[in-house]
């Protein structure tokens, strides 16, 4: 257990405005977890595309094991025994996955002898996997198994995972804890990127802390609280959202027996969803990414057309009107994809503030456009939702992802909506933006709107919800009150483990 | 009208050259768009390749030596698109359309001095067939074989699926779709070539007259699969030679109707093809005609 593995000196990398990384240092002995905290734009990222040699840095030096280490390219740091599992995963949907693994690996054996080296590998890690299932066919678990075991292929000596639960149910990232143990014991280090402070503190031995690019301390996470690490994170105290008393009214939306096809071939039809929602309520959504989230959404803002009567609002059939003509009635959405579904990338802010609100913010008449009053609604959402940017003339694709999520959360809920619909409210947005988020969705169901939430975030759901349903495979449960819920309870609900029980009792200890 | 004028065996063999064109434009185009590169230009690769090749084999006196200058003029056309196209990161449709139009001005401009001139007869194997006929088949079966079996198949098709994902394993997108684009550039010339010098042969301006569009509906027609290009390029040319032979034979339909049957057959084929949208989406490389630039 000792040793250094990597030690990384001063690395500093700068883009055009702004420096990634500025002098960070730190040190990866043998066989520990280490963990790299930060929020969203820290610089974790760029720091671990340093040592995994898909970025060049501006200065500083790495060692591994005693010898100088400067990959120039992913291929160099693998050869070194450096793996990656990303955030986003590298994978090919209509390939494979022994063809994905193969694509991995610098020389992979021939394909036959590649399944069956898969499948011993995943049956030794616990981590079962059929070689030859397309993976755009597998959950979002199943997937990153897939990367783990590329990984593991390579007998790797440091394996960097990058926010490795974001995607996972309750139960799958208990699985995936006793795996990265496992490989602990074997000798193997791991890197671990994650802003959840719990889980860092169950599974790793040291965490580095960055923060606006910079190393601002170390600590053991065990002994050290979890508020104590978010304000080493964000440099200030975080005030949690208030939730209001209020009372619920009448029902305003309502789904009855929902079917829908999806759109793309490996997208989720939706099964006989029914569920209803009163004013002055926020209902959760979990489940597991493509578990028909997306279908969800498109059905509810009028994307994707469905029976009249499967979806009412105030009793008013609507599964066959156009988005506008449900904005028109008060049901307005905000979908998961910022940039390109929620706001047209190199539109300026003004001219996306068109896009959803020229309905209800009269800003037209007679087909004719009135860009002075939508520069003004865009001017109240920056000015409202403290959007930090030089002014609304400037593009969506030039704001930071929270920013421009404020802007598009924003942008719907001052058109005063009757029905509020978001899908993964706060994806990949630091924590002070995602709590005024959250805040402005307690505020919204306070002052009378309903709201739905569909995320991924079980504790961002736990926090905001009055009630909670979870997603599966397409079909949706009955919602239960978040008061009444634990975790692990919502793990079970999402469908339990993806069928991973039965290999969780099958971990080899060798 | 006579219908037991049309030999049966005649009719395979002259199917076979008509479709040998469009099978050898179609097959390059496949590789190019399983790259995920959407390439437009292939009518104009090919008239190039038919003044290339015709010019080199009049010259030489070859044809063999033609074809290989016809795909090296048809290549050479095509590394222009995937310089403006994968380094500058122009729109591949405008610059495959902008290629399609300057091959045909190009390749008039190189014909000036071939307009009437006679080229070198080819030999033939069998059945009055040529080896060319059986090279296209070749490069059919070798395409299936690297794509299906071959590491470079499978990283060409990695390359079309996710270019991210591919740079971030640490593959070169842009050389490996650079590559392709040559490879079909090659193939359209021989294609070209194929017309100006063994089905016509002689030269004219324009003498591709839609083949390369014809080619690029093959694709699709074919959901990018290999031995599916061989069909959907045999249906089409047995077609075009089928209508030959009814107008030989005297049937009583307008010219007109029978002349544009071979298009209006594709294009009823694309239509069932793609009328079940997901099954369609499912075959076709998801980073078709989208740029990459690695962000980092």
């Amino acid at each position: 257990m000792t040793g250094k593995l990597l030690t990384i000196n001063g690395l500093t990398k700068a883009y055009p405005g702004v420096i990634a990384n500025d002098d960070v240092s730190f040190q990866i002995t043998n066989g520990e977890v280490h963990a790299l905290l930060g929020e969203n734009g820290a610089g974790k990222s760029t720091l671990v595309k340093m040592i995994y040699g898909l970025v060049k840095p501006d200065a500083g030096s790495m060692t591994l094991n005693d010898a100088a280490y400067a990959p120039n390219e992913p291929r160099a740091a693998r050869s070194a025994g450096v793996a990656m599992v990303f955030q986003h995963f590298s994978l090919f949907e209509a390939l494979n996955v022994a063809e994905n693994i193969a694509l991995g690996m610098e020389n992979p054996p021939a394909m036959g002898q590649l399944s069956a080296k898969i499948s011993q590998v995943s049956g030794d890690y616990g981590l079962p996997l059929d070689p030859h299932r397309l993976v755009g066919d597998l959950s979002a678990g199943e997937r990153q198994r897939v990367e783990i075991i590329r990984c593991l292929l390579q007998d790797p000596k440091l394996l960097i995972m990058d926010e490795p639960t974001s995607v996972l149910t309750p139960q799958e990232v208990d699985i995936l804890f006793a795996t990265l143990k496992l490989l602990r014991e074997q000798g193997t280090s791991i890197l671990y990127i994650s802003h959840k402070l719990e889980e860092i503190r169950t599974l790793c031995d040291e965490a580095t802390v960055l923060r606006g690019g910079k190393n601002v301390g170390t600590c053991i996470p065990r002994e050290t609280s979890a508020s104590a690490m978010a304000e080493m994170m964000v440099g200030t105290r975080l005030s949690p959202p208030q939730k209001a008393y209020k009372k619920l009214e009448k029902t305003v939306l309502q789904l009855n027996g929902l079917n829908l096809s999806p759109a793309s071939p490996f997208g989720t039809s939706l099964k006989d969803i029914t569920l209803e929602i009163r004013a002055g309520e926020i209902l959760g959504i979990g489940g597991v990414a493509g578990n028909g989230q997306d279908e969800l959404l498109g059905a509810l803002s009028g994307e994707a057309k469905s029976a009249p009567q499967s979806v009412q609002m105030d009793g008013q059939n609507l599964g066959h009107l156009s988005p506008n003509a449900r904005r028109k009635l008060g049901l307005l959405a905000a979908p998961e994809e910022r940039l390109g579904h929620a706001a047209a990338p190199d539109m300026t802010l003004t001219e996306n503030a068109m896009l959803t609100a020229a309905e209800r913010e009269n800003l037209q008449s007679n087909g004719f456009l009135n860009w002075t009053r939508s520069r003004s609604f865009a001017e109240k959402v920056i000015a409202r939702f403290d959007v930090r940017t030089p002014g609304p003339e400037n593009a969506a694709r030039s704001l930071s992802g929270g920013n421009l999520q404020k802007f598009v959360i924003g942008r719907e809920i001052l058109q005063n909506p009757r029905v509020l619909v978001v899908n993964q409210p706060t994806w990949g947005v630091d924590a002070s933006a995602a709590a005024a988020i959250r805040q402005a969705l307690l505020d919204l169901a306070a002052d009378g709107a309903a709201v739905l939430v569909i995320s991924q975030d079980l504790d961002e759901l736990m926090e905001i919800t009055d009630r909670f349903a979870a997603l599966n495979e397409g079909r949706l449960s009955a919602p239960v009150a978040t008061s009444d819920l634990t975790v692990e309870k919502i793990g079970l609900m999402l469908g339990g483990a993806h069928g991973m029980e039965v290999a969780h009792d099958t971990v080899v200890h060798p | 009208m006579d219908l037991s004028a049309i030999n049966p065996i005649v009719l395979i063999a002259s199917l076979m050259v008509a479709s040998t064109p469009i099978l050898l434009a179609a097959i390059g185009e496949l590789v190019v768009e399983k790259s995920g590169v959407l390439n437009l230009g292939v009518e104009g690769m090919m008239i190039t390749g038919a003044i290339c090749g015709f010019a080199m084999a009049v010259e030489t006196g070859s044809p063999a030596l033609g074809f290989i200058g016809a795909a090296l003029g048809g290549a050479a056309l095509s590394l222009i698109f995937a310089f403006l196209t994968q380094v500058l990161l122009s729109n591949q449709v405008a610059t495959g359309l902008a290629l399609t139009l300057f091959g045909l001005g190009f390749s008039a401009l190189i014909g000036q001095s071939y307009i009437g001139v006679k080229p070198p007869t080819s030999a033939t194997l069998i059945l009055g067939l040529d080896a060319m006929v059986f090279v296209g088949i070749g490069i059919i079966a070798v395409t299936w074989w690297v794509l299906k079996y071959t590491r470079v198949g499978l990283i060409l098709r990695a390359v079309g699926e996710n270019h991210d994902a591919a740079h971030a394993l640490g593959y070169k997108v842009v050389l490996i779709r650079t590559a392709a684009i040559a490879f079909g550039g090659a193939c359209a010339g021989l294609g070209g070539a194929y017309l100006s010098l063994i089905r016509v042969p002689q030269w004219t301006e324009g003498m591709t007259s839609g083949a390369g569009w014809i080619a690029l509906a093959i694709v699709v027609f074919a959901s990018w699969k290999p031995w599916r290009v061989l069909l959907g390029a045999y249906l089409f040319g047995g077609i075009t030679v089928l209508q030959l032979n009814l107008q030989a034979a005297g049937v009583k339909i307008p010219v007109e109707y029978l002349s544009m049957s071979p298009y209006l057959i594709t294009i009823i084929v694309l239509v069932i093809m793609s009328a079940d949208r997901t099954r369609t989406a499912l075959n076709a490389p998801a980073m078709l005609g989208r740029s990459f630039h690695a962000s980092n």
